[in-house]
């Protein structure tokens, strides 16, 4: 049997209260762990679309994906690899500003990084970055040594290569 | 003119012609009690005694009447007793629509008295719910609840309603739902499946069929019988597909799984196809699946999606109710028997009823047997009583020795293996059916889990028959404790009270019989009966139920002692 691999799941659903409970209720009842998730409007108008990135062996991210898509309100789910998405993460990063002048180094790291310069503030400066984990990763340890006043990182967000077909599953949808 | 929310509810329920309603009252259900009275002709309210008993009382209606069962409480406990019976519904795939109070729309969230989240409780055991918390969404909500509940899979909805939406003022109208851009109740079977399944069938020399609730839920009883008739083949049921085939039918083979019968489990592993029509290879059916009719071929025919590839691998899915999808496959199938391949089904049940049924029906011993029971009952019955029955050892006899003439006769709590759930699940049987003899069979320790419905019978006055088996055991962990545990008999022997004085307590009718010979007379005395009665039959205590497959282990390893 396939050993256990990343997957993002891609959930297009109406957008009701309790939806999320509902769908995050069949990843608790076989015990597995979400490793991001994300939702917000789809490309659909009145469609939501819900990001969530675990990490199973495939026969059973299959069975997790039909139990989503039996739920009433979902509209069609389905599961990719890394290798099938395009897929992105943001970070934002809040540092003193006393190191931002003081630590020249930081200049440098922001610099080589292209991380973007949120807003500056006497107190404090925000640096945002948006790429793979590796690179939010790697800015993350290039700044702790200077003091992080706070680190924060998104779910995952991501687009597939193949097209999705949504519209087609709407069209052919169930009225009769 | 605007009505109050609480009279629209009355409203929608009258237009999903929905006549009875379990349920219990209390402080943020009380303006739908209170339209309730006006409509006590349209709408008959059933004042169960605990909630739980209101989704049981639903559950019963539901399986006997084929409609949408209700059962209706307050907010907080009252929502929370609703919960085993709603869990029960969810995995027995029956369609009900529970209505709970909720308190006033601003005070959501502020653990104000007697609230409790109960559409989070409810997520994971539902097929849908929804919070209103306005009068107008009455109509459209409670449409879509009934549309959901029966269509498709059927299941249990919930629909939790603030009581400040009940006071609401609204303008009424109704229209019934038909579709939803996201839910596709009726699958169609893909391209060629029904061609590659027609190739198999015609080809198996050893095929065999396990059916299950699924021909009871299509309403496609007449179908799934045209098709085992042409093609010949042996068939056996799930304890939930019990009485959709006529237990006299030639075709039928008996019960596959745990408890089930010798030939249709052993002879799993034997069959070159497998035919799975309306049933999800629930553990209990299948023992170890690694060892699970591997040599076979494997067809299944599945209304929901998420139940094919679940458990076991299908060559070929057909997806759709068996209604639709049945007919097409019998239309191309030659005309066919398995004269040997049933002969092995028949030489098997010989074994299994000298080493096993036969002891069962006509013991030797003193004490009165749990199977010689339900001869006596099949005996005074003809086949033609609805038995519902709880869970345990009284169970697994009553569903492997009663017979049945017509379909939607065995009621009882499969997937969940709910205690507690005859009694009041008789009580809606029989309203759900009132024409037919309905028969509870529970044992000592069930029976005791939801006693307090008998104030239900009294008051409804409901002619149900209630068998009590009692073996003063809680007796299949009993079993298990005896046969895994080193008959280290923690916390499973009873002592119980006099049941018939608490039957009495309650003007029911009732007797006593502890032996063999009185219990025809005794059974036939409740048979006839026109009223509720109650009948406690003191069993062996140690009895055992046979054949059976431990657990871990391959359904051809079952054992007959």
């Amino acid at each position: 049997m396939k050993d256990k691999e990343k997957y993002t799941v891609s959930i297009y659903a109406e957008n009701n209260i309790g939806l999320l409970n509902r769908i995050s209720a069949i990843f608790l009842k076989r015990h597995l762990n979400i490793d991001s998730i994300n939702s917000s409007p789809s490309e659909i108008n009145d469609i939501y679309r819900f990001v969530i990135v675990v990490t199973v062996k495939e026969n059973l991210i299959r069975k997790v994906i039909s139990q989503i898509e039996k739920q009433i309100e979902v509209i069609a789910a389905f599961y990719h690899t890394d290798q099938e998405t395009i897929f992105q993460e943001s970070a934002l990063y809040k540092v003193k500003s006393k190191s931002l002048f003081e630590e020249r180094h930081i200049q440098n790291i922001i610099k080589n990084s292209h991380a973007k310069i949120v807003t500056v503030s006497p107190k404090f400066f925000v640096i945002e970055k948006t790429g793979f984990r590796e690179d939010t990763e790697k800015l993350y340890n290039d700044l702790a040594p200077y003091g992080l006043l706070q680190f924060v990182r998104s779910g995952r967000i991501s687009v597939t290569k193949e097209p999705m077909k949504i519209t087609e599953i709407l069209n052919k949808s169930y009225i009769k | 003119m605007k009505i109050q929310g609480s009279e629209a509810l009355i409203k929608c329920l009258l237009e999903e012609d929905v006549d009875i309603i379990y349920g219990y009252p209390g402080g943020a259900i009380m303006p739908v009690y209170d339209s309730l009275y006006y409509y006590q002709e349209q709408l008959n309210h059933i004042l169960v005694r605990h909630e739980q008993g209101a989704t049981h009382a639903a559950q019963g209606y539901a399986r006997s009447s084929g409609k949408v069962g209700v059962a209706i409480a307050t907010s907080g406990p009252g929502a929370t007793n609703l919960i085993t019976g709603i869990a029960d519904a969810q995995i027995d795939s029956t369609p009900l629509v529970c209505i709970t109070g909720q308190v006033a729309s601003n005070l959501l969230g502020s653990d104000a008295f007697q609230e409790t989240d109960i559409i989070g409780i409810s997520t994971p055991i539902t097929k849908w719910n929804y919070q209103i918390t306005k009068a107008s969404e009455i109509p459209k909500i409670l449409a879509k609840a009934f549309f959901i509940a029966k269509s498709g899979r059927p299941g249990p909805v919930l629909i939790d309603i603030t009581k400040d939406a009940q006071f609401e003022l609204m303008d009424f109208s109704y229209s019934k739902h038909q579709n939803l851009r996201s839910y596709n109740p009726d699958p169609k079977p893909q391209l060629n499946t029904i061609d590659n399944a027609v190739e198999l069938i015609n080809s198996a020399k050893k095929p065999f069929i396990v059916f299950g609730q699924g021909v009871i839920l299509g309403n496609a009883e007449v179908e799934f019988k045209n098709f085992i008739e042409k093609s010949g083949i042996p068939s056996a049921w799930t304890i939930l597909g019990l009485s959709a085939l006529p237990t006299d039918h030639y075709l039928n083979v008996g019960m596959v799984g745990m408890h089930g019968n010798y030939g249709p489990n052993v002879l799993t592993n034997e069959c070159d196809l497998l035919l799975a029509i309306g049933m999800r290879f629930d553990d209990r059916v299948t023992g170890n699946l690694d060892y699970y009719a591997k040599q076979a071929q494997i067809i299944h025919f599945e209304i929901d999606p998420a139940e094919i590839d679940k458990n076991v691998i299908a060559d070929v899915a057909i997806l759709g109710n068996i209604k639709q999808t049945l007919p097409k496959v019998t239309q191309k199938i030659n005309n066919n028997n398995h004269k040997k391949w049933l002969g092995k089904f028949r030489e098997l049940n010989q074994i299994e009823y000298s080493k096993v049924i036969k002891n069962d029906l006509y013991p030797s011993k003193q004490k009165l047997s749990m199977g010689e029971v339900i001869n006596e009952i099949n005996l005074a019955t003809n086949g033609e009583a609805i038995i519902v029955t709880d869970v345990g050892q009284h169970q697994m006899v009553a569903c492997r020795y009663s017979k049945f003439n017509q379909s939607k006769s065995s009621i009882t709590s499969g997937g969940l293996g709910t205690m507690g759930f005859a009694l009041p699940a008789a009580i809606g049987a029989k309203m759900g059916a009132p024409s037919r003899e309905v028969i509870a069979i529970i044992g000592d320790g069930g029976f005791q889990m939801t006693i307090q419905e008998l104030g239900t019978i009294f008051q409804t006055g409901v002619p149900i028959k209630i068998v009590v088996l009692n073996n003063d055991f809680l007796g299949m962990v009993r079993q298990w404790q005896q046969l895994f545990f080193d008959s280290r008999y923690a916390s499973t022997e009873m002592i119980n009270p006099d049941f018939v004085a608490i039957a009495k307590g309650y003007f029911i009718e009732s007797s006593k019989v502890s032996k063999r010979e009185y219990l025809k007379e005794r059974i036939h005395k409740m048979v006839k009966s026109t009223k509720p009665y109650f009948l406690e039959v003191i069993v062996e205590k140690e009895e055992n139920v046979f054949p059976m497959i431990p657990t871990g282990e391959s359904v051809s390893n079952i054992r007959l002692n």
